[in-house]
C-alpha cells in the first residue's frame, strides 16, 4: 500500500514529530491546525516564524510539531523568553502558545506585564480548564466548585476572566472562542497574527482524558457544552452579566504603539541629548 | 560613532559596577534585562543610559526570573545579553541559568554578592554565594564562575565572559562582591579595536545544533535564521527532538554538558600566584580577600617568611593539577573568605585537610583585613 503523508509534513509539521502526542478528543489539533491555515492563508510558509511556549500540553503544540524555530522553555517563562527574541530582533514574527496554568497561574506575572508593555507578540492561551498533563488539579481558570484531583470536594476558589482583566491593560488585541468556533478562530488568528503591539487570544479547549474525566463528560458533551453555553460579546448588553455562559468573541481592538515603537523612541531621545552633549 | 567620555579609551575612576557596564558594552553586549536590587543597581543604571545609544535594548524586567529568561532570548536571536542581580534575585534566576545550560545557550550573569541568607544585609558585603554560584541548580550540570577582584578586572574579566559563553554555549556567572562592585579605582578602559572578540560560531550543513560527546560544541543555530532549531530544556537528542524515556539519550546529553566544561578545565581555568610558587605557607583566596591576602603576602615576604599566595580567577572549573603544584610543598594552607566556609572545601579534596587552616568572616561587610592573615601566618610557625 502507497504511503500518503499529509503535505503541511516538512512545511509546517516537524518530520519526525508527527504523529502529535496529544490523546483522542484534545482541542489541541483543531487549534494547531486552525492556527496553521490562517498562517498559511496569510503568509504561505513558517519563515521568519519563531513559536515559544511553557511547560503543559498546549506547550506541545508548537514545540517540535512546528517546523519553525521552537523554543519550549521552562514552566511559566514563555513570554520572557518570547520578550527576549523579539526585542533582540523585531523583524521575527513571535508566537507563544501555551496553556492556563502555565500563562496564567505560574507565568501570571509576565502574561499581565507583557500586556501592559504592549509587547509585539501573538500569545495564544489554550483554557483547558485544569492540570492535565500532571494529572487533572485545579487551575486559575477551573469554575468555582468544579471537582478536580486536587479540590476533590469542589473548588474553593473563584477563576479568574484573563480576557476581561487583559481587556483592561494596554494590549492592543484580546479575543476568546472556544474549539467548536472553529472559522471565528482561524479569523481571529488571521487578524491578530500581523498587528502590532500585544495580542492575545484564549481558546477554551477541550480535554476529555483529564477535565472530561473529572466532570463525566466525553469529548461530543464538551465540544456542545462550548457550542450551547457561548454567547457572542456583540449579544449581550452588559459583558459583567452574561448569566454563567461563555463569552467570546473580540473583547479588545486597538492600535496603540507596540512595545518595539516607544523602544526606538527611547534611542531616538538618547542620541539627540548624546548630541547635546547631555550624556556622560 | 558614539563617542562619552566615560567609556572612550584612557584612564577613567571607575566603580567596579561602572567597569563591568562598560566591559560588556565593549564586548557588543547590545541586551539587558535586570530587575532593581542592591548592590546591583549601578550595572542597571549605566546599562539603562548606554544601551539605546549603541542601538540595544535595556529592560527592566519584572522580576529576575523575567530578567534571566528574556536575556536567554536574546541570546537566541543572536544577540549578547546579560543580566545582574545580587543574592535573593540570584536565587530566583537559578531555574534559568539551569535551563540556559541544559539548551547550551550562552549569557553572562553577574552576582554582586551581599550578605545573606533572606534578604540579610543588603548593603554589606560577604561571599556567600560562591556555592551557590557553582552548584545552585537542580540536576547535574556545569557552568563558569569568575571572581574578579577589582575595579579593571570587572571590565575585562566580563569581556573574558562573553566569549567563554560563546565558545563553550554555557552561561558564564561574574561573582563579584559589594566591594569590588562599589570601590572606585583606576580603570584602564581599551580601545575597542584591541578587544578579543570570539565569534559564535553558526552549525555548518547538517551538524546537529545541541550536544556531542564532550569535546566539541555544536555550532549556535540563531533563531530567524532558518534553521528551525528546536529548543528544549526537557532532555533532546542532537536535533532538539524530545527524548524523555531513553536513558542513553540523557545520559549522553548530560555528560556532554558535563564534560565539554570540566574537561577543559586547563583552558577555560586561570590563576596567578604571588610569592613563592609551592611555599612552605600557601594561602588561596579571591574577589576582594585577595586584595587583603596579596597585602598580607607582601607584608610576610619582606620577613623572609615562606609563603606565597594562589589566585583562582575562575572559581569554576577548577584545573585540579595547578592547585596541586602549589601545594605541593605546603605544610600549611590558609584559606580566607568572607563566609563560613565554602571555597575552602573545594581545597580540601585535594589537600590533607588536617593542613587547613580556614579564616571566616561574616557580617557588616566588614573585610578581612591583611593583618588578621598575617596574625594567623604567623600563628602557624
Amino acid at each position: 500500500m502507497k504511503k500518503i503523508e499529509h503535505p503541511w509534513i516538512g512545511k509546517y509539521l516537524r518530520p519526525g514529530a508527527v504523529p502529535s502526542p496529544f490523546c483522542p478528543g484534545c482541542g489541541n489539533g483543531i487549534i494547531a491546525s486552525a492556527f496553521i491555515r490562517a498562517v498559511d492563508k496569510k503568509y504561505g510558509s513558517f519563515d521568519n516564524f519563531v513559536f515559544v511556549s511553557g511547560i503543559g500540553c498546549a506547550a506541545w503544540i508548537p514545540s517540535p510539531l512546528f517546523y519553525a524555530d521552537t523554543i519550549h522553555t521552562l514552566h511559566g517563562r514563555a513570554i520572557p523568553v518570547a520578550m527576549g527574541v523579539k526585542l533582540a530582533n523585531p523583524k521575527l514574527n513571535v508566537v507563544v502558545i501555551s496553556g492556563d496554568g502555565d500563562l496564567v497561574s505560574i507565568g501570571g506575572n509576565h502574561l499581565l506585564h507583557a500586556a501592559r508593555r504592549n509587547l509585539d507578540i501573538l500569545v495564544i492561551l489554550v483554557n483547558n480548564f485544569v492540570y492535565a498533563m500532571t494529572g487533572a488539579q485545579v487551575s486559575p481558570t477551573t469554575p468555582l466548585g468544579a471537582r478536580t484531583t486536587t479540590t476533590p470536594y469542589g473548588n474553593p476558589e473563584q477563576p479568574l476572566d484573563v480576557c476581561k482583566l487583559l481587556a483592561q491593560t494596554n494590549a492592543n488585541y484580546v479575543a476568546r472562542w472556544t474549539v467548536y468556533h472553529v472559522f471565528d478562530l482561524e479569523k481571529t488568528f488571521r487578524e491578530a497574527l500581523d498587528m502590532e503591539g500585544f495580542r492575545f487570544i484564549e481558546v477554551i479547549s477541550s480535554c476529555p482524558t483529564r477535565w472530561g474525566h473529572m466532570q463525566k463528560m466525553n469529548t461530543i458533551q464538551l465540544l456542545e457544552y462550548f457550542k450551547e453555553n457561548s454567547i457572542r460579546i456583540e449579544q449581550v448588553k452588559d459583558p459583567n452579566d452574561t448569566q454563567g455562559k461563555i463569552l467570546i468573541g473580540v473583547f479588545v481592538k486597538r492600535d496603540n504603539p507596540g512595545f518595539i515603537k516607544q523602544l526606538s523612541k527611547v534611542r531616538e531621545k538618547a542620541i539627540e541629548l548624546w548630541r547635546k552633549k547631555m550624556v556622560k | 560613532m558614539i563617542y562619552i567620555d566615560k567609556i572612550s579609551p584612557g584612564k577613567h575612576l571607575l566603580q567596579g559596577n561602572e567597569a563591568c557596564v562598560i566591559g560588556a558594552l565593549l564586548a557588543e553586549c547590545r541586551f539587558f534585562s535586570a530587575y532593581p536590587i542592591t548592590p546591583a543597581n549601578e550595572i542597571s543604571i549605566l546599562m539603562a543610559k548606554y544601551l539605546p545609544l549603541v542601538g540595544g535594548t535595556f529592560i527592566q524586567a519584572e522580576d529576575e526570573i523575567s530578567a534571566v529568561m528574556s536575556a536567554i532570548g536574546a541570546s537566541w536571536a543572536g544577540v549578547r545579553a546579560m543580566t545582574a542581580t545580587s543574592g535573593p534575585g540570584f536565587s530566583l534566576m537559578q531555574e534559568g541559568i539551569g535551563y540556559a545550560v541544559m539548551v547550551e545557550t550562552p549569557l553572562v550573569i553577574v552576582d554582586v554578592m551581599r550578605l545573606g541568607p533572606g534578604t540579610g544585609q543588603a548593603t554589606k558585603s560577604g561571599q556567600g554565594d560562591v556555592m551557590q554560584a557553582i552548584w545552585g541548580r537542580h540536576g547535574d550540570q556545569a557552568v563558569i564562575v569568575m571572581a574578579p577582584a577589582s575595579a579593571q578586572e570587572m571590565l575585562d574579566f566580563t569581556i573574558d565572559a562573553f566569549n567563554l559563553a560563546d565558545e563553550y554555549r554555557v552561561p558564564v556567572i561574574i561573582c563579584t562582591d559589594q566591594i569590588v562592585g562599589h570601590t572606585y579605582e583606576t580603570v584602564n578602559v581599551p580601545h575597542a579595536d584591541e578587544i578579543k572578540k570570539v565569534k559564535r560560531r553558526e552549525p555548518r550543513e547538517n551538524e546537529p545544533h545541541f550536544g556531542g560527546d564532550g569535546t566539541k560544541v555544536a555550532g549556535f543555530p540563531t533563531v530567524g535564521k532558518g534553521y528551525r532549531v528546536s529548543v528544549t530544556g526537557s532532555t533532546h537528542d542532537e536535533w532538539g527532538y524530545r527524548k524523555t524515556q531513553d536513558p542513553e539519550v540523557h545520559a549522553r546529553l548530560v555528560w556532554h554538558l558535563v564534560k565539554k566544561i570540566m574537561e577543559n578545565a586547563d583552558k577555560i581555568f586561570t590563576y596567578e600566584i604571588i610569592g613563592k610558587d609551592t611555599p612552605k605557607i600557601a594561602i588561596i583566596a579571591y574577589g576582594s580577600v585577595f586584595r587583603s591576602a596579596m597585602e598580607a603576602v607582601k607584608r610576610l615576604r619582606d620577613e623572609g617568611i615562606n609563603v606565597g599566595l594562589f589566585r583562582p580567577k575562575i572559581l569554576w572549573p577548577i584545573y585540579e593539577k595547578a592547585l596541586e603544584e602549589f601545594l605541593s610543598n605546603a605544610e600549611w594552607v590558609v584559606v580566607p573568605e568572607m563566609n563560613t566556609g565554602m571555597y575552602v572545601r573545594e581545597i580540601e579534596r585535594l589537600i590533607d585537610r588536617r593542613k587547613i587552616v580556614r579564616i571566616n568572616k561574616i557580617g557588616g561587610g566588614v573585610p578581612i583585613y591583611p593583618e588578621e592573615i598575617i596574625k594567623k601566618v604567623k600563628g602557624l610557625m
